[in-house]
């Protein structure tokens, strides 16, 4: 049988960036999805005729720019389009609305602070230093600050030499961000509730924790350290859908010489006398490869698809106890028309943005604690898009496709599992508050898709239904990422590498993880890097 | 369906409908939020209007702070750099404020309308770091930006204007002083005042009464060729002068993402602004290690060869790249190519002979010049008439 | 008039260790108190005639032996009642688990449990023996480090290193998550999760899920690593530390004046010359060294207009809103706890059945409302101390979380409703306890601000968070005891270590005074 220089579990965009890399350097590569269709949680997928839905990862802007450009995603059907707008409506009958334009977004936070309006020009410098320190480890394997080797030696240096660079306040501004909670790192800069509010979405989005936790002013900077055209913190949609990013990875990949097997459930990585041989699928085919890697996330490699008898015991251990959480669930709804919102005109440019219905950092909390007491929340916070108002491939003219993130959604209540009743009583309690502020709503839906963690999991394959393959708490990022001694992309049992959102820099449609892991590969082979290195911000 | 603010595009000045009537080019410009134009004319013609007769430009935009209280001098005095309490009653005073590193967040001029009245005009919106500064202090701060119309009259005949325009005995009104009027039952706050360097006044009134404002003036300055100017001739001015321009010039501390980007009053050549002899201001600790330790780089107007201006240029000592323009023109009526630049210490002292770097673009042709320059001690345009008392007539 | 070398503002237990160290290396120093009694919030109060408590904080668990050897404070008065004690998790059913030191016991208690609690206990006594090292000295700055912060920090460095690779990956995972899921990754009794996360939010604004909450564990077992196997009792209450630290300071020459609050720290040139007494007496010093609170210390004693914005900014911003008040009840008979015996009185009682019972209970202060269900730390001093009650009679001191500071509506109109409140969540487990009480005082986090003059009623003068310890305590410019106001010092709780009667605070601050000579 046919012998492959490299095996790629799961064609999610980071199997597919890794594989690319990896075949891009000429060697002959496999990679394999468990599903009929490629692309993991970046799909777009026609569950309502003539509907394409986004229905896990809907908006786009952490996939590395050096990616895109360097794997000629452009040419392979790849186009982004930048959004702005967006809007939180609050339960007083007004509503908060984010403007792309500076002055305008002034003038509307001054409507309810001067000083607040004020303040977001320093919150704004703020945090762009911390995303410039980030950034440029985005596209780099994470230095190991136990080894001893010249080259994590010399990583860490310059790792710490751009933290020193800061100075003494500034490196403590930075050690505060990535350890406080949003809501206390937001309260010292605004005064107004629904200020906060707004901001705060981006600290908790895809996370078990809450507003009020420790460590989620890092989770917003993950979502404000992309860019758009070089405009960091921009997001924007991927025309045709998400399916759009792993399509053209794919065909990236395959121009490249690389093959993809659809259907096919991996059972087994293969392990003889310490290393990696191949892998054997559920229905009993098995290929092989001297490399394997794994695009999964690590307690589904290491737990699952893994033999505990291949592995060190502290790998299973730390596998066991890494961090990975159902916190968020996804509604996919096709629309008859544009619903109309309280407040705003229709077709308004807020609306063409991120719609939210929280205002105040209470109830975001407050969402939280169901989470914790195990339930959905009842009053969850959305972050909502109508993508079809910039992307007309999305649904038929005159309709639209809505898109509505939920948190907080467990992946068991009360221990046990999801029954018909409770995903009716989630989608409604997301559905009764986008109505509570949409008249029309509810009266032009066609169609919806309704996802639970425990759904999430079953198609895609996220533990839980964790949309980033593992908390981005700081006990699990960087060099922590999967866990400590595992970081930089090589697995315990030689030949096997991961590739997943589980390792650095995590979750997000990065494909960074996949392209970082795949520099290492080629360096254990002493093949020709052909993965970019970050640009440089200036 | 209420628009809400934020809903609005852009903004228009109380000034509006006469400065949109007189803008021929219709060359328009964003200024913090509000749509102002850049030319009526020729910008060449509007910079002479200034210098030769009056100009008229639209500063309503500027941030302006009212602050009151039992605490109001202890506190500027606490956030700006000089000395408060040197500002008498009906006097201004232009000031820069720091943050604790010494860095420079801003400049602005300090109108004292009271003994405890003060009103802070700035470049930046500055509500956020205003209120931080008023904690321990029994201070009110109104954001009164939206609420006070602003015309900037400038030139040789700008006395004349106002004086004919019925305001008495302005022309006893000494640079940087401000007087009150009576203006159709509203109050007129005029100070002696200005961003051209020349003899000008400020004119501060009530939004409703800013039309009937601007149809007087011009009425009564038109013997006296009274013309409206945009913010291109005021900066021709301005660099003529040497005013620096916040955000051109410099960028402001709390700004700046990168470090080592932002510049502190020595480095600006601000120091006479410093008063280390008050008790506490912010900065003053470190602006003294900065006397101690030196400075990192130096504010210099240099007076570069020939006509073609030094935008953007690298500055050159021998090989070495010492620093950048962050200002230039050529200047119309002291017949002066000046340009404004950061240089690394210790190069800038006065007399110092460098060269300027130079592009330029004549019919798709990019030319590169490497232009002598000389580091000058004062700016080229400084005109007696912008220091009497009384103000002459033209 | 004496001329003072330096002036500590304020007699708590941190200010007497400076002020003594300080005597020690020839300084002449007053410590000027603003209360009656000595030690802050080591106190001793009779709150009901005849029924004397520990009124804030009622164990020991911390003070350094170090500093207890210096100063000699056993010479000095300080004596305890009880040492070594257990902690017991208290069950309705009497069915208790018992921590003391490396052992858990407990009917319910499996054996897998116990043997993981002893793998567990003696990996955080290497992690907080790590911590201990860095605890007795000052914390290098975050740049700018000079030799002494180098050697500092390559000590701390070799000390992680020496731990091996494993174990210094497992301390930085650690000191980042939460108790919640290291007790779900270590045990399975719930009563010990309970009990053990406990000790992780002790004090502080955060549940067992938040995370940070493995630092406050490991905060907490700093002590074991001082010696204190479990909670000691100072006989006479905590008081007693604040006068042997007294006597122990008079011995060296300081002068101390208790009922002497000081209005305002006098600065001249930026520089701190003295005091204003609230009476208007002025005293001179070249040195003064506050053990307030950073807040307190430049927002009332220095004043936010004396100094610099940015100063004032970070100040503002020290997280330091207390959650939690103290209960005390003045009892006619000892109370019956079921399936305790009375020697087991005596120990630390902690009612926090699960996990969930103080997440539910933290909930609540995160939107200005007190628990429902309180977790208690109890103690019953009596028992082993009978000087603190009349014969017969008992004293019960609680530690009761969480009672929000900023309690929506106002501690006054709810302070009743509270105390029954906190008492129904002591029924189950003491039945009879109602009938016993012939007092009763709820000591609210207003109530401890006022009393112990900390800012938010906060015990440790500052959450104990990742963000606010080591190089981070108090903020920026300020973590090694020096501020930006020359001459001025500060040597409280505020300062790193941080809290607990643990004296470090103190001892370091005057280290570093020590050392600056000239240049302090």
């Amino acid at each position: 049988m046919k012998k492959y220089d490299a095996i790629v579990i799961g064609a999610g965009h980071n199997g597919l960036s890794n594989g690319a890399y990896l075949a891009k350097a000429g060697l002959d590569v496999l990679v394999l999805e468990r599903n009929s269709y490629i692309g993991g949680a970046t799909v777009s997928r026609e569950l309502h005729k003539d509907w394409t839905y986004s229905n896990c990862s809907y908006v786009c802007s952490l996939l590395r720019p050096e990616i895109v450009r360097d794997l000629e995603l452009p040419r392979h059907g790849l186009q982004v389009v930048p959004y702005g707008g967006g809007v939180t409506f609050m339960q007083n009958g007004d509503h908060f609305g984010n403007y792309f334009d500076h002055e305008r977004q002034h003038r509307e936070m001054a409507r309810f602070s001067k000083r607040d309006a004020n303040a977001y020009e320093r919150y704004s410098a703020d945090v762009q230093k911390q995303t410039r320190l980030i950034r440029p480890y985005l596209l780099r394997r994470p230095p190991d600050p136990t080894s001893l080797k010249l080259r994590d030696l010399k990583d860490l240096a310059e790792f710490a030499g751009s933290f020193t660079a800061l100075g003494e306040e500034g490196l403590a501004d930075t050690l505060k961000f990535w350890t406080k909670s949003v809501g206390d790192y937001l309260e010292e800069y605004f005064e107004t509730d629904v200020i906060k509010a707004h901001l705060a979405g981006s600290g908790i989005i895809g996370t078990a924790l809450g507003v009020y936790s420790p460590g989620t002013a890092y989770v917003l900077l993950h979502h404000y350290m992309g860019d758009v055209d070089g405009n960091v913190g921009s997001w924007g949609f991927a025309r045709g859908g998400m399916g759009a990013v792993s399509g053209s990875l794919a065909k990236s990949y395959q121009s490249f010489g690389g093959e993809i097997v659809c259907d096919a459930d991996v059972e087994r990585i293969l392990v003889k006398g310490g290393r990696t041989v191949g892998v054997a699928l559920k229905n009993g085919d098995e290929y092989h490869a001297d490399i394997v890697v794994s695009n999964l996330d690590p307690k589904r490699t290491f737990l699952d698809v893994m033999d505990a008898s291949d592995l060190p015991a502290d790998v299973v251990k730390k596998a066991e106890n890494f961090k990975i959480r159902g916190s968020s669930g996804k509604l996919n709804i096709a629309l008859d028309g544009l619903p109309t919102f309280n407040g705003i005109e229709k077709g308004s440019p807020l609306g063409v943005g991120d719609m939210h219905f929280t205002d105040s950092l209470e109830r975001m909390e407050r969402a939280y604690d169901d989470w914790k007491a195990g339930t959905w929340s009842k009053d969850p916070y959305l972050d909502m898009l109508i993508p079809s108002q910039n992307d007309p491939t999305l649904a038929p003219p005159g309709k639209h496709m809505m898109t509505v993130f939920v948190q907080y959604a467990p992946p068991k209540i009360n221990g046990g599992e999801w029954t018909a009743e409770d995903k009716a009583g989630f989608e409604k309690s997301v559905l009764d508050q986008i109505g509570r502020y949409s008249p029309d709503f509810k009266d032009l839906i066609l169609h919806c898709e309704t996802r639970t963690p425990a759904e999430i999991e079953a198609e895609v394959g996220l533990t839980e239904g964790n949309i980033f393959q593992g908390e981005l708490t700081f006990d699990q990022l960087l060099f922590n990422r999967p866990f400590p001694g595992y970081a930089q992309y090589r697995g315990p049992v030689q030949g096997m590498y991961m590739c997943g959102s589980g390792t650095h820099p995590g979750g997000g449609v990065m494909s960074a993880p996949g392209a970082n892991a795949a520099r290492e590969i080629l360096r254990d082979l002493n093949q020709t890097n052909t993965v970019p290195e970050g640009y440089a911000d200036d | 369906m209420n628009r809400k603010h934020g809903d609005i595009m852009m903004l228009e000045t109380p000034f509006h409908s006469r400065v949109a009537a007189l803008n021929e080019i219709n060359e328009w410009d964003g200024w913090a939020g509000y749509t102002t134009p850049t030319a009526y004319f020729d910008v060449e013609l509007e910079y002479f209007a200034v210098r030769s007769t009056t100009g008229v430009f639209d500063l309503s935009p500027m941030n302006k702070y009212r602050i009151t209280g039992p605490d109001a001098q202890a506190y500027l005095d606490r956030v700006m750099t000089r000395n408060i309490s040197k500002i008498s009653v009906g006097r201004v005073g232009y000031s820069v404020w720091c943050n604790d590193a010494g860095q420079v967040l801003d400049d602005g001029t300090i109108f004292r309308l009271g003994e405890s009245d003060y009103r802070l005009c700035s470049y930046a919106r500055a509500m956020d770091w205003l209120s931080w500064c008023a904690m321990g202090f029994d201070v009110h701060i109104d954001d009164e930006s939206d609420g006070v119309a602003a015309l900037a009259v400038q030139g040789p005949t700008s006395c004349s204007c106002l004086k004919a325009m019925g305001l008495n005995a302005i022309e006893e009104l000494k640079p940087f002083g401000l007087t009150h009027f009576d203006f159709e039952g509203e109050d007129l706050m005029v100070s002696r005042t200005g961003f051209t360097g020349d003899l000008g006044y400020e004119l501060w009134i009530a939004p409703h009464k800013a039309e009937a404002l601007w149809d007087k003036l011009f009425a009564a300055g038109k013997p006296y060729m009274i013309k409206p100017i945009g913010s291109s001739a005021l900066n021709l001015a301005r660099i003529e002068t040497g005013f620096l321009q916040a955000g051109v010039d410099f960028v402001s501390a709390q700004d700046a993402v990168r470090p080592g980007r932002s510049r502190s009053p020595f480095e600006l050549g601000l120091g006479w602004l410093v008063d280390m002899n008050k008790p506490v201001f912010n900065g003053k600790k470190a602006l003294q290690r900065e006397q101690k330790e030196g400075s990192r780089y130096r504010f210099v107007i240099l007076d570069v060869e020939g006509n073609k201006p030094a935008h953007n240029s690298f500055i050159f000592k021998g090989k070495k790249q010492v620093g950048t323009v962050t200002s230039a023109a050529w200047c119309p009526t002291a017949k002066s190519n000046v340009a404004f630049a950061q240089l690394e210490m210790p190069h800038g002292q006065v007399g110092d002979e460098l060269v300027a770097e130079i592009y330029y673009e004549r019919e798709l042709q990019w030319t590169r010049v490497l232009a002598p320059c000389k580091v000058i001690d004062s700016a080229v345009f400084n005109p007696e008439r912008r220091r009497m008392t009384p103000a002459p007539a033209f | 008039m004496t001329k003072y070398d330096a002036v500590l503002v304020g007699g708590g237990h941190n200010g007497l260790v400076c002020a003594a160290y300080l005597a020690k290396a020839g300084k002449n120093v007053l410590v000027l108190e603003a209360n009656e009694t000595l030690g802050g919030a080591a106190a001793t109060r009779e709150f009901a005639p005849g029924y004397k408590v520990s009124s804030c904080a009622h164990w020991l668990t911390h003070l350094s032996p170090q500093v207890s050897k210096d100063l000699s404070l056993e010479r000095h008065g300080l004596a305890l009642a009880a040492t070594d004690l257990n902690s017991i998790g208290l069950a309705a059913d009497g069915q208790h688990v018992t921590v003391s030191g490396d052992s858990v016991a407990g009917d319910t208690v499996s054996a897998a449990d116990k043997q993981a609690y002893t793998e567990f206990h003696r990996k955080t006594m290497k992690f907080s023996g790590l911590l201990a090292k860095a605890f007795a000295v000052r914390p290098p700055k975050l740049v700018e480090s000079n030799f002494t912060d180098r050697l500092n920090l390559i000590k701390l460095g070799l000390g992680m290193k020496m731990m091996g690779r494993e174990d210094m990956s497992e301390l930085m995972r650690l000191a980042l998550i939460n108790m919640y899921d290291v007790m779900e990754e270590n045990f399975d009794n719930e009563a010990l999760k309970a009990l053990l996360s406990f000790d992780g939010v002790l004090g502080a604004h955060m549940g067992p899920r938040s995370p940070n909450t493995v630092f406050g564990y490991l905060y907490r077992r700093v002590g074991d690593v001082h010696g204190y196997r479990g909670p000691a009792q100072v006989k006479g209450g905590m008081g007693a530390v604040g006068i042997a630290l007294a006597e122990a300071a008079r011995s060296v020459g300081v002068e101390i004046r208790t009922a002497t609050p000081v209005a305002k720290i006098n600065l001249r040139d930026g520089r701190a010359v003295g005091v204003t007494l609230a009476t208007g007496d002025v005293i001179e010093a070249p040195l003064i060294v506050s053990n307030a609170d950073p807040v307190t210390t430049f927002e009332k004693l220095v004043g936010y207009r004396n100094v610099e914005t940015g100063l004032v900014r970070r100040v503002s911003q020290i997280r330091m809103r207390s959650g939690v008040a103290k209960l005390h009840l003045a009892l006619d008979g000892l109370p019956q706890f079921c399936g305790l015996d009375e020697s087991q009185l005596g120990q630390r009682l902690v009612i926090a059945p699960t996990m969930d019972y103080i997440e539910s209970a933290f909930n609540h202060a995160k939107y200005g409302e007190s628990s429902l269900a309180p977790a208690l730390d109890i103690s019953i001093p009596t028992i082993a101390d009978h000087t603190l009650a009349p014969a017969g009679k008992h004293v019960l001191s609680a530690i009761v979380q969480f009672a929000p500071y900023d309690l929506n509506g106002g501690w006054d109109a709810h302070r009743e409703h509270f105390t029954r409140q906190v008492i129904d969540a002591i029924s189950p487990y003491a039945p009879d306890i109602s009938q016993r009480i012939v007092a009763s005082e709820l000591l609210t986090p207003v109530d401890l601000e006022r009393e112990f003059h900390m800012k938010g009623g906060h015990w440790h003068h500052g959450e104990i968070s990742l963000d606010q310890v080591m190089m981070m305590r108090p903020f920026p410019g300020a973590t090694q005891y020096g501020t930006a106001v020359g001459g001025l010092y500060l040597c409280g709780a505020g300062s790193h270590p941080g809290g607990s009667v643990m004296g470090l605070a103190g001892r370091n601050a005057a280290q570093e005074i020590i050392k600056r000579g000239a240049d302090a």
